[in-house]
């Protein structure tokens, strides 16, 4: 490949960046639009920068500005407690995550270091569940965490996620299969029980692909909707991206309050932005490997 | 691997050994698959034979939910606006993909230009809807000013039934487009130079070599990127419920918005059940489709 400037090349490049521009773009607007005066904002829609800068909008979203005020601005007026729900957020993608990875962990360290008869058996049985579609089992896991008497609480939303997912097991598998059984026998030389390789040996040595599923698991936790918006509908459980769909609902339907909204969707999206700053190379990475399965 | 016991006489045991160990080590997991996952898909394939409003137990009632499927004019008009909306996604996010990837490949190795690329794709699905949402409003939306300006008249991009449908695709293709670009490039780099050499020294026109070459090596990844695409294309429900919930008229009520409203504003659990069976069945056939292309031939390398 050459690396000169011909025509051919610089008329690639435009396209890229166009496309890269593309991708950015409605993030900038989101961060034009939540920092602009809602009121003003209609007399200006193609302003590129903010209209009559203001932090009103995140006061009204966080629950900092007082009624009156909120609708002087054109919110709803409705109490909105985004603090609430993001220490929601917070707790559900955590717990999941952590006990997703552990467990899943556990398992694949069964699946990948020990021998047991008719564990490949077992281990296709738990790939084949990747071919469920969600809304399959989502209607009967309802039901069930229904009867439990779980709906509306933390126990209800993350139970279902919290043990395993077939994908995280075989994400994790490959990797301890990699490590060699030199290691693992010298240990055993020196006496180390399962538990002991497992916390002591394992686990240490694939700290970089469970740091990748962590932060993928945390993710795909933290954006989920379907189903904390089945099982987690109060305001005590009810989780951001839950919130922004009830907040939008509340917006009235003449003159929505869009810098609202905007401010809303920023708060909700950037804890996973930044997360996904810190560990872009880990994360971009990390996809050639999810597609070749 | 071969069995690492010192004497022979052992082996049998110590394969059963390993046994009770790897018990404790799959039991969480194990629970949550029975809990979650097992026992779910089998209640699900028994609901869909009954009538379940979740206040009294099941009734069974053989196969009366498929036969009113049929019948059942909305559950087509479903079927119908979800295939419109697979088959956009698949065109369009595989050509986009295709072409970002190679752009990239040709280009760039920065991880910067991939992460830029990903980004949307890491952003709630409902964040993503009512950006778009507030974009492609009617009339201060900014992709309306900027019809306007070049002198087009608006469009009523989530009120026009004919616009709905590609609309709520356009936005999924924006959030994917990144991540199925990235599986592309990751096939891209599976292709060994040598390849390349040998069409250059053979004279072969850029054209001709992604046309002859390229295209044909990544056969394995686009079967597999079409058929992710495919399965959660089907699945589109976050985008629907936030921006149109079905509307203008039924236009946007895909399968997945369909079968979440007979369950949980009309309880109708056990017809709901049956709607999502038939898309198990049909996710199951695609799923197979994908393995009876990728067996054909494993690579055109070898």
């Amino acid at each position: 490949m050459r690396r000169t400037l011909n025509p051919g090349r610089t008329v690639a490049w435009i396209v890229l960046i166009v496309l890269m521009l593309l991708t950015l773009f409605p993030f900038y607007w989101m961060l034009r639009t939540a920092f602009s005066d809602n009121t003003q904002l209609a007399g200006n829609p193609n302003s590129l920068l903010p209209v009559e800068s203001t932090l009103g909008a995140f006061k009204r979203v966080l629950g900092l500005a007082t009624v009156e005020e909120a609708q002087a601005q054109g919110g709803s007026g409705a109490s909105v407690n985004f603090w609430l729900y993001l220490r929601n957020s917070l707790v559900v993608a955590t717990v999941t995550t952590v006990c997703q990875v552990f467990f899943s962990a556990m398992a694949a360290y069964a699946f990948a270091r020990l021998r047991w008869p008719g564990r490949d058996k077992v281990f296709a049985v738990f790939l084949a569940a990747l071919m469920v579609p969600p809304i399959f089992t989502t209607l009967p896991n309802f039901v069930l965490i229904k009867n439990l008497g779980l709906l509306n609480s933390f126990a209800g939303i993350i139970l279902p996620g919290a043990f395993m997912t077939p994908f995280a097991i075989f994400f994790l598998r490959q990797f301890f299969l990699g490590i060699s059984r030199e290691l693992e026998e010298a240990a055993m030389i020196d006496g180390a029980g399962h538990r002991k390789i497992f916390f002591g040996l394992i686990l240490p040595m694939s700290a970089a692909p469970i740091t990748t599923l962590a932060i993928l698991t945390y993710i795909n936790s933290w954006n989920d909707y379907f189903w904390p918006l089945l099982v987690g509908q109060q305001e005590n459980v009810r989780v951001l991206t839950v919130a922004l769909g009830v907040f939008r609902s509340q917006t009235p339907q003449g003159s929505p309050d869009w810098a609202g909204l905007m401010a809303a969707t920023l708060i909700a999206a950037l804890p996973m932005i930044i997360l996904f700053l810190a560990f872009a190379k880990r994360i971009t990475n990390s996809i050639g490997f999810s597609g070749i399965k | 691997m071969t069995a690492t016991t010192s004497a022979p006489p052992g082996r049998k045991r110590r394969n059963l050994g390993d046994l009770k160990v790897a018990l404790i080590f799959l039991g969480p997991a194990t629970l949550g698959f029975v809990v979650f996952y097992i026992w779910p898909t089998l209640r699900g394939a028994y609901l869909s034979f009954t009538q379940y409003s979740l206040l009294s137990p099941p009734e069974f009632t053989g196969l009366k939910n498929y036969e009113r499927m049929i019948h059942d004019g909305f559950f087509w008009n479903a079927l119908v606006v979800t295939v419109e909306y697979v088959a956009i996604n698949i065109g369009l996010q595989t050509v986009l993909a295709v072409l970002i990837a190679m752009l990239m490949y040709r280009l760039t190795k920065s991880i910067t230009v991939r992460a830029v690329i990903l980004l949307p794709y890491l952003v709630a699905n409902v964040v993503v809807a009512l950006v778009w949402y507030w974009m492609l409003d009617f009339q201060v939306g900014i992709v309306n000013q900027a019809l306007t300006w070049i002198g087009i008249d608006p469009v009523a991009f989530f009120g026009d039934s004919a616009w709905a449908i590609p609309t709520v695709a356009g936005i999924n293709i924006w959030r994917h487009m990144g991540y199925t670009a990235l599986l592309v490039f990751a096939g891209l780099q599976t292709i060994p130079p040598y390849v390349y050499e040998a069409a250059a020294v053979d004279g072969s026109t850029e054209m001709k070599t992604f046309w002859r070459i390229t295209l044909p090596l990544l056969r394995p990844v686009l079967v597999m990127v079409t058929v992710v695409t495919i399965i959660g294309s089907f699945q589109i429900f976050d985008t629907v419920a936030v921006t149109t919930q079905g509307g203008p008229i039924n236009a946007t009520r895909v399968i997945y918005y369909y079968i979440y409203e007979r369950a949980f504003t009309r309880f109708d659990f056990g017809y709901a059940s049956a709607m999502a069976m038939v898309l198990f069945a049909i996710l199951a056939i695609v799923s197979l489709l994908q393995l009876r292309l990728l067996r054909a031939k494993e690579s055109d390398l070898s």
